[in-house]
């Protein structure tokens, strides 16, 4: 294909493609892949029960499950989750819009680049872990600087990704726009935005990533409800079993944003190779 | 350097055509008249001025002299098939008017090409030929007075270039533009076209008509002109 320089960012790594297959189908490497994780949590299980391990130290699977169950019917769950999911959502859509803004803007325009590409590469060599002290002093321990926090966390890997797009579009498939004939939105409509949306989709699924790590962060704050809480109250109670539940719950979430991603890439990159059906990640 | 609609039957014509690349002139005092219908092949070894007059034509680049009568969206049919991968065949055929009367003539226009059913597939489904032949009727799906060939054929196997100029000679006779087709390949030119111009240093140095002549014996005549000596296959 002439085009798959065109689409290749090189921020993130990329799905690649699946390795020739085995007798025995994909159903059962799919069974396969999970063997190992649940052979894991029955050992832990087992030396749990044992007593090998404290539950002080480690709780059981069992105990964690229950913890959940009871923290669901009182409710408490449930309430925490959807503060952090809010939490995650609107810093993202925050953060998401102005790195697309910004990564659009600069991407098309060579002023916008020379005007703001300079200052926004400066500040995003600042880990945006450091800045914690000053978004509390800035925002207080309020919910804004969480959401600011995890904004600042998604704007950058967008708005790069975006730029890289829009730039890596094949000046060939420019070329082809100008004989037929098109008008400058349909150019923007019909190749530079679809010629971009893979390097576009990759920022989203990276700054997923490091939103859910900005949001873990910025609930270690001061707070009273959220994931991030249940896990800061129940170290000072010692409640092991909650904090390992709080951790699962994070891991969850993650793991969840990123089939989110997939998802997305699946439906708007059906025509590219790389994701079409059949090709896994 | 002007540029105006051609009237009747004259697909393009171009008079005292200058392009210089600062002192570098690569087109000087070119003048060229193609009618609809027609099929011209242009020949020249590389760095002529060949590409440089066919994007010249195709509005790509800007001339410094001379006069262009022809049409201002003329058609390019690229060495590269220049398909949107992200889009289904029908779309690629129908780039620019995408809607049901446009979707209709792209399935008439892939059913010319022999791809008929496939205006769902996408394009990486396509071998090169296949994918050729969808350019060519993106091409003339817009029913162009002008049809511009830039070496579309050279990255083909032989068999499939073979059966691709059965393919564009048949189209050309149905829709009748006039052609202009830029290529290196001497046999090329002598299977497909109706006239062939040589250019060397910026200007059309010789012009032959392929009725006139036995192909064995233009095929010599081509390849001497272009620097190709004792050829052992030339008559």
């Amino acid at each position: 294909m002439t085009f798959e320089s065109a689409d290749r960012p090189a921020v993130t790594a990329r799905p690649t493609r699946s390795a020739p297959a085995l007798p025995g189908g994909e159903a059962r490497y799919q069974l396969l892949s999970w063997l190992v994780p649940l052979a894991i949590l029955a050992l832990w299980e087992v030396s749990s029960r044992a007593g090998l391990m404290s539950q002080q130290v480690l709780p059981s699977p069992a105990s964690v499950a229950e913890t959940a169950w009871r923290l669901i019917r009182s409710g408490e769950l449930p309430a925490h989750l959807g503060a952090s999911l809010l939490r995650a959502a609107a810093g993202f859509a925050i953060g998401g819009s102005i790195g697309f803004g910004l990564g659009v803007l600069v991407g098309f325009s060579r002023l916008a680049e020379a005007l703001f590409d300079r200052s926004i590469q400066m500040i995003r060599a600042i880990p945006f872990l450091a800045l914690l002290p000053l978004v509390i002093v800035w925002f207080g321990v309020d919910e804004s600087g969480k959401i600011f926090l995890v904004s600042l966390a998604v704007l950058f890997p967008i708005y790069i990704n975006t730029v890289l797009g829009i730039r890596q579009v094949d000046p060939k498939l420019l070329e082809l726009a100008r004989v037929q004939g098109l008008s400058r939105l349909e150019t923007v409509r019909r190749i530079i935005l679809p010629g971009a949306m893979p390097s576009i989709l990759t920022g989203v699924r990276y700054s997923l990533a490091t939103a859910w790590l900005a949001l873990v962060i910025a609930e270690t704050l001061a707070t009273t409800k959220g994931i991030g809480f249940l896990a800061m109250d129940a170290r000072e109670f010692l409640q092991t079993n909650v904090i390992v539940l709080t951790i699962l719950i994070y891991a969850v979430i993650g793991v969840g944003a990123d089939s989110l991603a997939r998802w997305l890439e699946r439906r708007l990159l059906a025509w590219h190779p790389n994701y079409a059906k059949g090709a896994r990640a | 350097m002007s540029r105006s609609e051609s009237a009747g039957d004259i697909a393009v014509t171009v008079r005292n055509l200058r392009r210089a690349y600062g002192p570098r002139v690569v087109i000087e005092g070119l003048d060229l008249t193609i009618r609809t219908g027609e099929f011209v092949a242009l020949l020249g070894e590389s760095g002529c001025g060949k590409t440089t007059l066919l994007r010249a034509l195709a509005g790509l680049d800007p001339v410094d002299g001379g006069h262009i009568e022809g049409p201002a969206q003329p058609a390019v049919v690229f060495q590269e098939h220049r398909l949107l991968p992200w889009a289904p065949l029908w779309r690629n055929v129908a780039l620019g008017n995408e809607t049901a009367e446009g979707r209709r003539r792209a399935e008439k226009a892939l059913r010319e090409v022999g791809l008929q059913g496939r205006e769902d597939d996408w394009p990486r489904n396509l071998s090169g030929g296949q994918a050729q032949r969808v350019a060519l009727a993106r091409a003339l799906v817009r029913q162009p007075k002008l049809l511009l060939l830039d070496e579309p054929f050279a990255a083909l196997d032989a068999l499939t270039r073979i059966k691709m100029h059965l393919l564009i000679r048949e189209l050309v006779a149905r829709h009748r533009p006039g052609v202009l087709l830029v290529t290196h390949d001497v046999d090329e030119a002598i299977a497909i076209a109706d006239r062939i111009l040589v250019m060397r240093a910026g200007a059309i140095a010789s012009t032959h008509l392929t009725a006139d002549t036995p192909p064995a014996t233009l095929r010599g005549r081509l390849l001497k002109e272009l620097g190709v000596e004792n050829d052992s296959r030339a008559a």
